[in-house]
């Protein structure tokens, strides 16, 4: 008689004391997984399949479906890649099985992880754990609802402006965007190769910084990788002591931030204070007035050159044409969905004869400017804290009509991406019922100081992230 | 008027890595269709490429060979556009910053030195090989369908692209000879236009002999030996000189140029719009060649062609220096020379008997070789010939044919020289007309009477002499 | 007006894409809104400025030319649309 695990409850960490401890066997672990995607599933659409079993035998994980398994459909949720089964691991996904960590299945993401709120996927919307009638986020949020949910102490996703962060903060969890470079990208489905980078989602920051110590380090297979200057250290202690955060003002004042997420953020960041942490004043003008902008023409200028090998020759659906010209047109216009034509279109433009200089080149010194500015403010600080998203999860087909209101989703967490910085959203607490992110910015490979400030912060704020209708 | 033409030259060579650009997959002819491929060289999703490290020095080391400034900071970028050889959408290629710029070559030529700006060696990947089924067999034109083999997509290439300093299509035809020799003994790339390791496109345009301007200018592809492309160059030239003349215009337009029928039929276009959105490959990271890496490649030079042909030509005329040097045997020619043959003779014999016999000139020992070349006249040219042909076999020695002297013998010869007179009144008469060219044959019939035992020299004057009675 | 009809279709010739008229007259309209949003960069005097192609100043990353095993053309195929005996097969140019 196997003992009864609260799914909802429990974490990577204790999950992996359960089975060393020899409590619970790996078979029935991930039975009760299984089970708790079976029981709310149907409700939410965190996964686009699952897996029947593995050869592996450790703490189960899930994988957003961008990120290519040996054998297991991946389709990066567009309809160009239904049926497509990739014949080779991408790194993560071999060196979690390095790591005995069992496949559940692939999760849910905004088609080619271009989206805010999982409702660009060609198979569906994924919903919000804490309110069904809202988004998760994105375009991470199977990923992230997983988490939630219960169906899984962790899973990976991958984040290109904010497709780990902003769904984490959704959806009321923890989620990590390493520094550009620190985790391998070979195979992934690329979306814009100069800013994805891959991620953990999990409960806790410990979670988190374990996960992260399995996936990072260079790859010989991505020539976009670093050595980490310090090994991944599991934060413990409750202490901010030493620890300088700086209180971006545009970060922390832009508008659109919702009243509840500021006073939320203002809260966290006092408490940290009352940590022993030292809290400052900064500025990043620039950033924030520029990185949106900037985003939207270096992400689509790289996706409209990334997408040009879905053209129906070598896998993936293919549509009729009498010649090579016209098969490759309908293919791609019946394989891909709005927001992919939109970026490529977009992208095609700013990369195009007479447009170069004036968009994508300009994009690109814009891009220095924002590394230039985050450069300086670390100079007096070790992190720096704002909102992960303006907003609390928004009700399901709020933006998507309206490009630019779901662009704006990603306003705060697009500048350290774009400056190749790690950023950590944690909870800090509800507004309106919903969960609210704090973000917290490292400098380039400064994830340990993100891990400790994050988990003292954690300890301190105690959010309970089973969505209260879920609490018994 | 007179008209002067201007030519550049676009070369693509196929580096002999052992891997190919982006991956690791091998490089070679002659393998099962897509059983040399792998998710990079197929793009397959989420795939990335990684730098060939060799196909990245060997670029350096031809750029220096080719007097070039090797770039400090050289980038990768992405050509983008549709075909189905070019499976990402895109081609890495350097642009905009190559691994080598401002080279230039000289080039020895009867009118003297001519120098040749290059202009950039870039390094690219090859595209994939495809096969066209149905229609007119091989033909992309009424093909039914096409078949796509991705083996060769991914192979390391260096293009040259050359300043339109060239004037003719001769100038063309011995630069890409001193090229290709370069290339060879740089042991980089085996440079074969049949194979297609060597590609070369031209650039032509004419003007008025001894103005600057630049007409519009005409691209030539698809020919597959030096000599196809002079006579293509000297086709294209006449072509447009015939377009100005008649008062026309000159269209820029690209052309292949058909060998066996000498047409030049428009090419076929292959993209709608040639706007390549060019941005740097954001999967690579840049090239910066430490200093002590460019020197190293740097000594590791040979002497090149061009500077070992002005070096012979203090020593032979032009022609036979260029022969000797883009044939790979000047090293011969000069051992053997050092050991006592005579220039001219020594040139001549290596040229064309010892490459007509096929021996390989790297095994030929020169000094057995300096033996024959002195004593060709004094023994039989079947033995001559023989000995030739047998100078490549391992422990060769000249002894033995050297020890069959020639007959000179007049007394013994004078018969046999009467026969062959007598039994040719015709060219006898001929001769006597003035027809002195026969001598030759007389001589050659006494050669065949002889089992070619006669010594040609003695048989010759005694012609001479009974025929000048 | 940031971007017109005939240049959206003119793009949509470069990415390949065969939009329907529906789909040009829509993202006519969301670009154009894009672009003008997107083209603020255009504010900043960056002459002087260097751009930056990548957050990680890395240099000379490159592999040795050792050769791997390749794929086995059955993992080569396994997700092509049309095969031919080893090869892929498309419609061809017209
Ligand atoms: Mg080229
Ligand atoms: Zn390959």
């Amino acid at each position: 008689m196997a003992l009864a695990v609260d799914t909802l409850r429990l974490t990577a960490e204790g999950a992996k004391a359960l089975l060393e401890g020899g409590e619970i066997s790996a078979a029935e672990l991930r039975s009760a997984y299984l089970d708790a995607i079976a029981e709310r599933d149907g409700e939410l659409h965190c996964f686009l399949r699952t897996v029947d079993e593995t050869e592996e035998d450790g703490i189960p994980i899930a994988l957003k479906d961008v990120i290519s398994t040996k054998g297991v459909e991946t389709t990066a949720g567009s309809k160009i890649l239904s049926g497509y089964v990739p014949v080779f691991d991408s790194t993560v996904a071999a060196r979690c099985k390095d790591a005995g960590l069992q496949l559940l299945g692939k999760t849910n993401t905004d088609e080619f992880a271009m989206g805010s709120s999982t409702e660009n996927s060609a198979f569906g919307p994924t919903r919000n754990p804490w309110d069904p009638s809202r988004v998760p986020g994105g375009s991470g949020g199977g990923s992230a609802a997983a988490v939630t949910a219960g169906m899984t102490p962790w899973a990976l996703g991958s984040d290109t402006g904010g497709s780990i962060k902003q769904p984490s903060a959704l959806c009321g969890n923890v989620g990590l965007r390493p520094t550009y470079g620190s985790v391998s990208r070979y195979g992934i489905v690329a979306f814009a190769s100069s800013l994805d980078q891959v991620g953990p989602v999990a409960k806790t920051v410990r979670d988190i910084a374990l996960l992260y110590s399995l996936i990072a380090g260079p790859d010989p297979q991505d020539s976009t990788t670093a050595e980490l200057p310090e090994p991944v250290e599991l934060p413990q202690g409750d202490s901010l002591a030493g620890i300088r955060i700086g209180v971006p003002t545009e970060l922390n004042e832009a508008e659109g931030i919702e009243p509840g997420v500021r006073e939320a953020v203002r809260k966290a960041i006092e408490l940290a204070e009352s940590l022993g942490a030292e809290v400052g004043e900064c500025s990043l003008p620039r950033s924030v007035r520029y990185g949106l902008p900037c985003y939207y023409l270096i992400a689509p200028a790289e996706a409209s050159s990334n997408l040009s090998r879905y053209d129906g020759v070598r896998f993936g659906p293919r549509s009729v044409g009498e010649s090579y010209q016209e098969l490759v047109e309908r293919t791609r216009d019946e394989g891909f969905g709005d927001e992919p034509k939109r970026r490529i279109m977009l992208g095609t433009y700013a990369l195009s004869a007479g447009y170069y200089d004036a968009f994508y080149g300009q994009a690109q010194k814009v891009r220095t400017l924002i590394i230039e500015e985050h450069r300086q403010a670390f100079e007096r600080f070790d992190v720096l804290a704002c909102p992960t998203s303006p907003t609390v999860a928004f009700p399901i087909g709020e933006r998507a009509a309206d490009p630019l209101a779901m662009y704006a989703s990603d306003l705060l967490t697009i500048p350290s991406c774009l400056a190749g910085l790690p950023g950590l959203s944690i909870p800090c607490g509800l507004s309106e019922g919903l969960p609210v992110g704090l973000q917290l910015i490292g400098p380039q490979f400064g994830e340990n100081v993100l891990f400790r400030t994050g988990h003292a912060l954690e300890q301190a704020i105690g959010f309970d992230t089973v969505p209260t209708r879920w609490r018994s | 008027m007179t008209w002067e033409a201007v030519i550049g030259l676009e070369a693509h060579v196929h580096l002999k890595t052992r891997s190919k650009m982006f991956c690791r997959c091998p490089v070679g002819f002659g393998a099962e269709p897509n059983t040399q491929t792998c998710p990079v060289c197929l793009a397959f999703p989420g795939a990335l490429p990684v730098v060939n490290r060799t196909a990245v020095e060997w670029t350096m080391k031809l750029g220096l060979a080719l007097g070039c400034e090797i770039a400090e900071h050289a980038v990768f970028s992405r050509k983008n556009y549709f075909y189905f050889d070019n499976p990402k959408g895109y081609q890495i290629s350097q642009y905009d910053l190559p691994s080598c710029i401002n080279g230039k070559m000289i080039v020895p030529t009867a009118e003297g030195d001519r120098v040749i700006g290059i202009v950039r060696a870039h390094l690219e990947e090859d595209a994939a090989k495809t096969v066209h089924v149905g229609g007119r067999t091989g033909r992309i034109r009424g093909a039914d369908y096409s078949l796509v083999d991705f083996n060769r997509g991914g192979t390391p290439l260096v293009e040259i692209v050359t300043a339109p300093d060239i004037r003719s299509a001769e100038e063309a035809k011995r630069f890409l000879q001193l090229l290709r020799q370069t290339i060879v003994e740089l042991g980089i790339s085996d440079a074969e236009m049949e194979k297609g390791t060597l590609r070369v496109d031209a650039n032509v345009s004419v003007r008025p002999e001894g103005s600057e301007e630049l007409r519009t200018r005409t691209e030539l592809k698809n020919m597959n030996s030096f000599n196809f492309i002079a006579r293509g160059i000297d086709a294209e030239i006449e072509r447009q000189i015939g377009v100005w003349e008649s008062g026309g215009e000159v269209r820029q337009e690209t052309y292949d140029f058909d060998a066996a029928t000498g047409a030049l039929t428009p090419h076929r276009a292959k993209e709608d719009a040639d706007d390549y959105r060019y941005f740097p490959e954001p999967d690579l990271v840049p090239i910066e060649p430490p200093a002590e890496l460019v020197e190293r490649l740097r000594s590791e030079l040979p002497e090149l062609p061009a500077a070992r042909i002005q070096r012979l030509e203090g020593e032979l005329d032009l022609e036979r220096a260029t022969v000797l040097v883009t044939g790979g045997l000047d090293r011969l020619w000069g051992d053997t020379v050092a050991e006592g043959a005579d220039k001219v003779a020594a040139a001549n014999v290596i040229a064309n008997n010892l490459v007509g016999a096929g021996t390989d000139p790297a095994v030929v020992s020169a000094r057995e070789l300096a033996r024959l070349v002195e004593a060709r006249d004094r023994i039989p040219r079947a033995a001559f010939d023989e000995a030739i042909s047998k100078l490549g076999d391992p422990g060769f020695s000249a002894d033995q044919y050297l020890a069959q002297e020639a007959v000179s013998d007049e007394g013994e010869l004078e018969p046999i020289v009467a026969r062959i007179l007598d039994a040719n009144p015709g060219q006898v008469e001929a001769y006597r007309g003035g027809k002195d060219g026969l001598l030759g044959f007389f001589v050659g019939q006494v050669m065949k009477e002889t089992g070619g035992k006669a010594n040609p020299r003695v048989v010759s004057e005694l012609v001479r002499a009974r025929l000048s009675r | 007006m940031a971007i017109s009809r005939e240049e959206v279709l003119h793009v949509a010739g470069l990415a390949w894409l065969a939009l329907t008229d529906e789909e040009v007259d829509r993202l006519t309209g969301e670009l154009d809104k894009i672009l003008d949003a997107v083209g603020i960069v255009a504010e900043l005097d960056l002459a002087d400025v260097p751009p930056t192609s990548h957050p990680l100043d890395l240099v000379n990353v490159w592999d040795e030319d050792v050769p791997r095993e390749s794929l086995p053309l059955e993992d080569v195929l396994a997700n092509a649309p049309e095969a031919e005996n080893g090869h892929f097969r498309v419609p061809t140019w017209r």
